[in-house]
């Protein structure tokens, strides 16, 4: 089944618009024009936006209106960006967050602070 | 320097620029989203008449009608701080800083999230995420799902999964839990239900909820409630089964679920998992009030109003000097209030920058915004009245 509603009984048809490429993790989706990055990879099966940047559990969208930032991406060098706010621009690179060292904790719970 | 800039293009921030251009303003509005509409974007439910309520075709229509007034919209601009200075509120964004002699405060409300484990599996999302890629960005959020949570908000969405053709599984309480509350008392939440069983499609759920008026009966239906519950658009409505869990390794795989007594306990032995792609979590809305808590403006706590509320009177002005709020930031209710609230705060602004020659065009305004509310197919909550009168008695008590 098709993810798009292109064809809706109230809302009537979706314009598609043109189709702008894009890469995620390197690579190659297609975007109608007017998605944003988290809806044009959902249309395309991706649910997995980032993993936790600690622990390495998956995340992907939650709220789609800006308030959670549970789908915060990388986009074109730029970190921290909003998959859900963020319409797709022709060849965007979108990029997941991954796991961050964490090198003080080890010190903090085995360290010499901790007897 | 402008004479007021809008926070929100929401139904009732859209309508303030509206009133307040047409007066001669030099209005801005400004809006974190792509697009200017705020919740009225996704929203599509059919009135008790059989006519649809689209909200995206009256963002259109609203957004029309700023701009031919003369206001300007700027959309995905992020607001962080707003501080009074002398005679001015500077506001900074996203796009720089911004400077107005009169500040509105129409931000709406955001949904509580109710924590189940397993919430945190892409796949997981609120009941607004899916109405929004639904209606707006018109991708499908999977193929078949439940919504934990039976609310007002959370049955319209379900229909309007259906119109899209979303499966929906059935919709089911959350576990109790501290956060949860009444959410997770079966009881309760068929209270607020019946607040809006007028609206259902079935003639025998509208002749059921005219049984159900007194509590006893309340919880004589909850008792005898099939546990496969009643259907609505032939989504299953199950008061009597809680999600325990949601289940998956990279994604949502499933919902670990039980039945429950009528005061929301799990029954032991009955817990099963059904399968699913995609879980709603639908929990209550609250006034999305950071900004008026920054500009220092004075709080009161209204429960049937949705949480903390800026403190204002019937013209929509906080006891902060040029500071105004308008639309579910002052209590949740339909985006018809939060229109006609945003058309009095418009008003309410030309008035004080004197530009409104006929003052009976606010006194009008505000008494329309009573018309509206009385003329409402539902109610957000039967308290609101009251509500309302407290925090219009303590904005008087501070002589506003």
């Amino acid at each position: 089944m098709n993810a798009r509603i292109m064809k809706h009984p109230i809302l009537g048809e979706r314009d598609p618009g043109k189709t702008m490429q894009f890469t995620f993790n390197g690579c190659a989706y297609s975007a109608l024009e007017g998605e944003t990055v988290a809806a044009a990879l959902l249309a395309s099966g991706i649910r997995t936006l980032r993993v936790h940047e600690e622990k390495g559990t998956p995340r992907g969208m939650y709220c789609n209106i800006g308030h959670c930032y549970e789908c915060r991406v990388t986009i074109n060098g730029i970190p921290t960006v909003r998959a859900c706010m963020t319409l797709v621009e022709e060849s965007m690179i979108v990029e997941a967050g991954t796991v961050l060292p964490t090198p003080l904790q080890k010190g903090g719970h085995h360290g010499c602070l901790i007897p | 320097m402008l004479d007021s800039l809008i926070i929100g293009a929401g139904p009732a921030g859209l309508a303030a620029a509206v009133a307040s251009a047409r007066q001669g303003l030099r209005v801005r509005v400004v809006d974190e989203f792509y697009q200017p509409g705020g919740r009225l974007l996704g929203q599509l439910h059919q009135e008790p008449d059989g006519t649809w309520w689209n909200g995206l075709a009256e963002a259109a229509r609203l957004q029309q009608e700023a701009v031919e007034a003369g206001a300007e919209i700027r959309c995905g601009v992020s607001v962080f701080h707003v501080t009074r200075q002398d005679t001015s509120w500077i506001v900074s964004t996203s796009e720089g800083v911004m400077e107005a002699s009169m500040l509105l405060i129409a931000t709406g409300a955001s949904e509580t999230p109710v924590p189940i484990p397993g919430w945190t599996l892409p796949g997981v999302m609120s009941i607004g995420a899916a109405q929004v890629m639904t209606n707006v960005q018109r991708v499908r959020v999977g193929t078949r799902g439940v919504i934990i949570g039976i609310n007002i908000l959370s049955v319209a969405i379900a229909r309007e999964l259906l119109l899209a053709e979303v499966k929906v599984d059935r919709m089911i309480l959350p576990a109790h839990s501290v956060i949860s509350g009444d959410a997770s008392h079966p009881v309760a939440v068929m209270q607020s239900m019946l607040r809006i069983a007028h609206l259902a499609p079935s003639p025998l759920i509208r002749m059921g909820s005219k049984w159900m008026k007194s509590t006893w009966m309340q919880r004589l239906g909850t008792a005898l409630y099939p546990s496969r519950g009643f259907s609505m658009w032939g989504i299953p409505i199950q008061l009597r089964t809680a999600a325990l869990a949601i289940i998956g390794v990279n994604q949502v795989e499933g919902v670990r679920i039980a039945h429950i007594t009528p005061d929301g306990q799990p029954v032991s032995g009955t817990e099963q998992i059904i399968p699913a792609d995609f879980v709603c979590i639908a929990g209550e809305l609250s006034p999305l009030a950071e900004l008026a808590a920054v500009a220092g403006c004075p709080f009161a706590y209204v429960p049937s109003l949705g949480g903390h509320i800026p403190i204002h009177n019937e013209r929509m002005q906080t006891p902060l000097d040029g500071l105004y709020v308008a639309g579910n930031i002052t209590g949740i209710e339909s985006a018809k209030v939060a229109l006609a609230q945003g058309t009095a705060a418009g008003m309410s602004m030309a008035f004080s920058h004197g530009s409104l020659r006929d003052p009976h065009v606010l006194s009008d305004s505000i008494k329309q915004i009573e018309i509206v509310r009385n003329n409402a197919t539902l109610q957000f909550h039967p308290g609101i009245r009251a509500g309302r009168m407290q925090v219009g008695l303590m904005a008087a008590e501070r002589s506003l």
